[in-house]
């Protein structure tokens, strides 16, 4: 399944997470003129680790302890807003609150 | 004797202790283990700022709040042994468990961020989710005469999370009150991608930030506080200046869960969303704010989980296999200032939705949307609270949501959740 066919929600994320798959990643990477290198793995994979444990996306702080990678790093990896767009290459929904 | 042992004595530790000790026999010791003598009715603190609420209406003696029946360890605990099925405290003997419920809660952390107990810390930097904090922030806007009030949150998840927004809606009113709206900039600084997040609520709600004049600065996640040049700077650089701020510190579980192969990274307890046990040790429920599950940490929250855990701990009592039964139901005010306030009722599955909110002997109360009555059943909460909610006495709300009165056609229309 590709970006093309698979299906999003009005904002772009994915509206079944178990659609997601590494090309896929790459796909939306791609699109933010970002190239995925092993920091920017170990970020996406430890968003969607906390995700399916905790039934919701992660914040950063949350990320940057699991996956020892500093939040300062965790935005240069990820440029332009990082907890979207890490949720939106890993497959998740955006961070939200209840209102 | 057989012991409950129930770690913290806030909202859902008391309510679950007042609905054990009703349904068990005098063979089980129902006991709290908490340090604090007082209880602090929290929703009181988002009031207190704007002298609408005194220290007084919102504190009591904890003994008062406990009743006849219920043990009461004054203790600080160390740490959970749960192998050996025993809680170690700072001083005294370890105490020993058949079932553990941790209700322990979150706490505010502003030490986590650099700079914020810095020099401006209580002058011109407050928190108003500490009795403390929302004290000394009185007595600030009580001198403020105008300038930049900035609102931060400075990441999710937080206590209660539409406080902050509750906050600048009444300062919105307050400073309007004390004649310098117009000599003051209101802005809110959310690390989220807007002030609402969800799809009806963003569509339908919007026009309370515009009319109010409140200014919203989205994906601002705080890094430090500058107390110098009285800014807030984020992880990109980006400067939100300020004269007054007004923060919401990061949360995180009780310190004795910190590093504990219960909790996550933030100290908060791995939690089933639905029968409500610790997924990492055995005879263990977690309850309230202390766990990592997505349902608001709000005090609705801990009341609904009080009634289904109960069941799920006599479930477990008598070697029953446990109950789904939690779906994530929330119900709450959001005080809109000028006297109004709106309902939300929405679980793990429903976002808020437009309707009206049934309540046998009191009558609907319309949700998702502005109107006197919502403010002054808010107001009036306060009482519900002492009397009903943490003596846990029946209130006429259903533990899991319902979705009677509620349109769900205004999700369909907009290809909501």
């Amino acid at each position: 399944m590709s970006l093309e066919t698979v299906q999003t929600d009005a904002e772009g994320y994915l509206a079944n997470r178990d659609d997601w798959s590494e090309e896929l990643a790459q796909e939306y990477a791609t699109q933010m003129g970002i190239e995925l290198t092993d920091e920017h793995w170990k970020v996406i994979n430890t968003a969607r680790a906390i995700e399916a444990e905790s039934n919701s996306s992660p914040g950063l702080r949350k990320i940057s302890k699991r996956s020892e990678t500093p939040i300062k790093a965790i935005y240069q990896l990820f440029p332009d807003g990082p907890a979207k767009l890490v949720a939106k290459i890993a497959g998740i929904p955006k961070p939200k609150s209840c209102l | 004797m057989k012991t409950i042992l129930i770690l913290g004595a806030g909202t859902a530790g008391t309510a679950i202790a007042h609905k054990l000790r009703r349904r068990l026999s005098n063979e089980w010791d129902v006991a709290v283990v908490d340090p604090s003598s007082t209880h602090l009715y929290q929703p009181g603190l988002l009031f207190l700022p704007f002298g609408d609420e005194t220290e007084e209406r919102i504190l009591r003696e904890r003994g008062s709040t406990l009743g006849k029946g219920i043990t009461w360890h004054q203790r600080t605990v160390h740490a959970i042994d749960a192998e050996r099925r025993r809680v170690e405290v700072v001083e005294g003997e370890p105490l020993s468990y058949d079932f553990l419920i941790i209700a322990s809660g979150t706490e505010v952390r502003p030490d986590m961020i650099d700079g914020m107990l810095g020099d401006g810390w209580r002058k011109s930097v407050f928190d108003f989710y500490t009795l403390e904090g929302a004290k000394a922030l009185q007595k600030a806007l009580a001198n403020f005469e105008g300038g930049r009030l900035v609102l931060n949150i400075v990441e999710m998840p937080i206590k209660c999370p539409v406080a902050p927004l509750e906050f600048a809606f009444l300062a919105d009113w307050y400073l309007t009150k004390r004649g310098i709206r117009d000599k003051t900039e209101l802005v809110y600084a959310t690390p989220l991608d807007g002030a609402f997040t969800k799809p009806l609520a963003s569509k339908t709600l919007g026009y309370l930030l515009e009319n109010k004049g409140i200014q919203v600065e989205t994906e601002f996640m705080t890094g430090e506080v500058d107390s110098e040049k009285n800014v807030i700077r984020s992880y990109d650089e980006r400067e939100v200046p300020y004269d007054l701020l007004v923060t919401i510190p990061p949360h995180m579980g009780a310190g004795f869960l910190e590093d504990s192969d219960l909790a996550d990274e933030l100290a908060f307890v791995a939690t089933d969303p639905h029968t409500l046990a610790a997924k990492n040790a055995e005879r263990v429920f977690v309850i309230g704010d202390a766990t990592d599950l997505p349902s608001s940490k709000a005090g609705s929250v801990a009341h609904f989980q009080a009634d289904l855990m109960t069941e799920n701990i006599l479930r477990a009592i008598d070697d029953k296999e446990l109950e789904p039964s939690f779906d994530g139901h929330s119900n709450c005010f959001v005080e809109t200032g000028h006297g109004k306030a709106m309902l939300i009722d929405f679980n793990y599955e429903t976002e808020p939705l437009p309707g009206q909110f049934p309540i046998p002997g009191i009558g609907p109360l319309p949700l998702l949307k502005e109107c006197r009555r919502n403010h002054w059943a808010k107001r009036l909460f306060r009482l519900v609270y002492w009397h009903a909610l943490l003596p846990a006495r029946p209130i006429p709300i259903s533990p899991t949501m319902s979705l009677a009165g509620k349109q769900l056609s205004a999700a369909a229309e907009l290809g909501g959740e």
